[in-house]
């Protein structure tokens, strides 16, 4: 009753105050968008640099998925890295090494990632070694198998099958034929789906609001509330847009948007979701509550162990071959948009949504200074300011709620 | 010079939304000990971190005089400077250090950088002496009871030469001896001219130690007199002051009438994690009756805790041995898991730490235990077994049934979504009790379950106890405080050194009787 007393501008203005944490990562992506655009002079945003930008991250999205889990459950996992190189390598050399049929490939590369959970898992959750050292240890024995696997800075090719499709391939039009941009405007399927995602998301956000108020919690006002809707359609709408306009969505980016709904449902709706956070924010409670941490702890490095192989198949698909870099610094740059997208370093606090713009703000910083040619040494020093600051704000502005 | 060691007038002070303290004004006479009571969030922590510098000049507003002299603290070094200095509940020292290095903490004895390990040895010696702890002070103070690390953080104030020493619950984790003993000190140390701010729950303490008594009420400062004046202060009037109204009682007892036997233990002995030859439960069989209080006594260390937590699901101690019958069925737990689907659950003493996730919401804290009856079951039927066990929340339940344990059990809270971190003492507990009611226990065992909560709460948690027993629950009662496990149970057991030494039903049992037994008396 009392918000009635209030002029517009200071609803708007309160709410934006208890949601600053939600609307921050959108705001500070944009803002680096339109620095990135002005210092490229209008290079950054175009349809062919978003639709790179995009499939470029696709494997460190994945990874920070699984990541998520990792963090909330209070653990890290450093071998993400080299177990997604060694998967992806793996499988080259199966498929086109060995002459394996490419589904057997696959499923050897996700193997390697399974039992690699299993392994790690066992040792965090039945054994007590800290997840630092555990997976340190991994870090260390896939970068070994990984040199081993492919030998002398060779690499080796994927060019054609499932593997190479999953990296790099595009979903086909519809009914259109020919390419986008010469012989017709846009991507018919792409653009289907993006118009699905739009009405998807309204139906989820208007039902969602109808629950709240049948259950009597706080539901945005409003201007806020529509504002909130305008502003995610946009984004929905652009980032369909940007694919829409260019060559089509890849097979990669819908896998991805696939996989992040469904660990935003396993991480809000299922009990093993709710235990992993449980666990993760305070482990005494969780085993007095008759949690069974072991198991949840093994089944969060399964999870992680597994995606680790499909990021390292669907990097393997876009460079078309393995090589001993593949997985290079992938674990730092994944903790890092984890982090950066407001995953508590504590564990108990995290979102799958927060990891995936996460994922998207540290790869527009890779993007774009690459864009404008700045030298590696200097994008290795802005990044890591950058990640430092993020925290600290992310830190603070959770403070103050 | 005033008659006073320090004067604080007209104190406002506000957080966002709430005005904790409202012209509240606090005046201490040197050399006296002094309590202040209220309830939880009467303001009294406020008013202590004000005097203290913790919420520092300008935040606050009115005036504070130390000896007559008008301050303006901008941190704790500052009130240190004044001799000022403030032990909290959770006592502020590093368990891996030893006495002497957690002594000079910050605070080293040192030249040029460097330390004087001789000469702090000899003075550490000295204030142990003074706090009447004779242990080495090269002793690590994970090696210390609990008893004895408060003593040592009096220790510590001493050696910042402390002349307003403000304690906020000191006994709260302290057994009666301990208790006890740190009353001796302080009278000890008021002898040597040393003021004490003496900020406690445990009103009876408070009569017998307290010179004057400052009751705060909401923000407010309601009441304050020396405890003879007046025709003498009583626990009473002091509930009164604190929370505006008369109890009638401090225990609501009921008779109840105890039906079949429903758990039942034999020979249980259970060793300690660490020290291998150590039994901290030795061959301990007792019976539980459906529809009783079972009132559990003993001094701190004396294994009521371990006994409990080492029945649920073998949470504490190695090398476990013994039986557990439920309705007659014997039974094994491997885990806290087993023995809440048994029907026996265990609520912490320390919600906090282990009890609650402080991060979470009421909604999720309440489900915890059992959220596989808010969730639909069979989604993933191929996975692995918990995991079909429960499978997908269904909110509509989980609201539903978080509703109702808020309104059963008076939760006070704006919405289920509130984070437990943001609630008083008393609403957390309830929390933690509704996540073990919606376990629907056979036996609930509650310990410590009024520890720091204020009066009004552990009212509600008595009468709850009462109508949980009316619903045929049987409730194991562990306390600290004698007064309440007589008052409230139908039988008392008494332990002593990880065994049974006394077994008394409520008529018998008396003060006397129960700390003979506690003490090993035969």
């Amino acid at each position: 009753m009392e918000t009635r007393n209030k002029s517009m501008s200071q609803i708007i203005i309160s709410g934006f105050k208890t949601n600053i944490n939600q609307y921050a990562m959108f705001i500070a992506l944009i803002v680096v968008w339109l620095i990135f655009q002005v210092l490229s002079g209008g290079e950054f945003i175009t349809p062919r640099n978003l639709s790179n930008l995009l499939g470029q991250n696709v494997y460190i999205a994945i990874l920070a998925v699984g990541m998520v889990l990792i963090m909330v459950a209070g653990h890290i996992d450093l071998s993400v890295g080299w177990l997604g190189g060694t998967s992806g390598a793996v499988a080259a050399m199966a498929w086109s090494g060995w002459h394996w049929n490419i589904w057997a490939a696959i499923a050897l590369a996700l193997s390697v990632g399974i039992l690699t959970g299993l392994w790690q898992g066992f040792w965090v959750a039945y054994r007590g070694v800290p997840a630092f050292i555990v997976t340190l240890g991994s870090f260390l024995m896939f970068h070994g198998f990984i040199l081993l696997a492919v030998h002398n800075g060779q690499t080796v090719p994927v060019q054609s099958g499932v593997i190479y499709q999953f990296g790099s391939g595009f979903l086909p039009q519809l009914f259109l034929k020919g390419t986008v941009g010469k012989d017709v405007p846009f991507h018919d399927l792409s653009l289907m789906l993006g118009v699905l995602a739009i009405v998807l998301y309204w139906v989820f956000e208007f039902r969602s609001r109808a629950n709240r108020l049948k259950f009597g919690f706080d539901v945005l006002p409003w201007a806020l509330q529509l504002g909130k809707i305008i502003l995610v359609s946009i984004l929905i709408a652009g980032i369909f847009a940007i694919q829409t306009f260019y060559v089509g969505i890849s097979y990669a980016f819908l896998f991805l948007i696939l996989l992040a709904l469904l660990f935003v449902f396993i991480t809000t709706k299922t009990v093993f979701g709710r235990h992993i956070y449980a666990i993760g924010g305070n482990k005494e409670a969780a085993k007095l509550s008759g949690i069974n941490i072991r198991s949840r702890t093994m089944w969060v490095f399964i999870i992680m162990g597994t995606l680790a192989s499909v990021a390292g198949l669907v990097f393997t698909g876009r460079m078309a071959s393995a090589s001993p870099a593949a997985g290079n610094l992938w674990e730092l740059d994944t903790i890092a948009a984890v982090v950066v997208g407001g995953t508590s370093t504590l564990g108990g606090e995290g979102t799958i949504i927060g990891a995936i713009i996460g994922a998207l703000f540290m790869g527009s910083l890779n993007n774009g200074m690459y864009l404008l040619n700045w030298d590696i040494q200097y994008q290795y020093i802005i990044k890591g300011v950058i990640l430092t600051v993020a925290v600290w704000f992310d830190i603070t502005s959770k403070k103050r709620r | 010079m005033s008659e006073f060691v320090f004067e604080m007038d007209n104190i406002s002070k506000e957080f966002p939304g709430v005005k904790a303290l409202d012209n509240v004004s606090f005046r201490v006479k040197k050399g006296e000990i002094h309590a202040l009571v209220g309830e939880n969030g009467a303001g009294k922590s406020t008013l202590m971190k004000v005097l203290s510098g913790v919420h520092p000049f300008g935040s606050y507003t009115g005036h504070i005089r130390v000896k007559g002299e008008e301050v303006q603290f901008r941190n704790i070094r500052d009130s240190e400077h004044h001799g000022i200095v403030v032990i909290y509940q959770e006592l502020a020292l590093v368990r891996l250090l030893n006495i002497m290095e957690n002594l000079f903490l910050g605070n080293e004895v040192s030249k040029n950088g460097i330390i004087d390990w001789h000469e702090a040895f000899v003075r550490t010696q000295q204030y142990l002496k003074e706090v009447g702890l004779n242990v080495s002070p090269e002793t690590r103070l994970i090696n210390l009871g609990v008893g004895q690390q408060q003593l040592v953080e009096i220790a510590k104030a001493l050696s910042k030469n402390a002349e307003i020493l403000v304690l906020d619950e000191p006994t709260a984790a302290l057994n009666e001896e301990d208790s006890k003993n740190l009353l001796k000190i302080l009278r000890e140390l008021k002898s040597k001219g040393v003021t004490c701010i003496y900020i406690s729950h445990k009103l009876e303490e408070v009569l017998e130690i307290a010179d004057s008594i400052t009751v705060l009420r909401d923000g407010h400062s309601i009441h304050s007199q020396g405890v003879h004046d007046d025709g003498g202060m009583t626990e009473e009037k002091m509930i009164n002051f604190m929370v505006g109204r008369k109890l009638t009682s401090r225990f609501p007892r009921k008779e109840h009438k105890a039906g079949e036997v429903v758990m039942e233990v034999k020979n249980w002995t259970v060793y300690h994690p660490e020290l291998i030859e150590k039994k901290v439960i030795d061959n301990v069989s007792f019976q539980i009756r459906k529809g009783e209080i079972l009132g559990i006594a003993g001094l701190m260390g004396a294994g009521r805790t371990e006994l409990f937590l080492s029945l649920f699901g073998r949470s504490y101690g190695r090398d476990i041995s013994g039986e557990i019958f439920i309705d007659g069925k014997k039974q094994t737990f491997h885990s806290p898991r087993d023995a809440i689907r048994s029907g026996f659950t265990y609520l912490s003493e320390d919600r906090k730490e282990k009890g609650l996730v402080l991060g979470m919401d009421i909604l999720s804290n309440t489900t915890l235990s059992s959220l596989e009856k808010v969730s639909d079951h069979g989604v993933m039927e191929t996975f692995d077994k918990q995991v079909v066990k429960a499978g997908v929340i269904n909110y509509l339940k989980e609201v539903r049934i978080t509703n109702h344990y808020v309104k059963q059990l008076q939760i006070k809270t704006p919405s289920i979504e509130q984070k437990v971190k943001n609630l008083s003492g008393g609403n957390q507990q309830k929390v933690v009790i509704g996540k073990w009611l919606m376990t629907e226990p056979k036996i609930l065992v509650l310990d410590e379950p009024t520890r720091g909560i204020d009066v009004g709460a552990k009212f509600e948690i008595y009468n709850l106890m009462n109508e949980l027993i009316d619903n045929g629950v049987a409730i194991v009662l562990i306390s600290s405080e004698l007064p309440e496990v007589l008052g409230m149970s139908d039988r008392v057991l008494v332990i002593h050194q990880g065994r049974i030494t006394g077994d008394l039903p409520w008529q018998e049992a008396t003060q006397e009787k129960c700390m003979y037994y506690a003490t090993g008396g035969k």
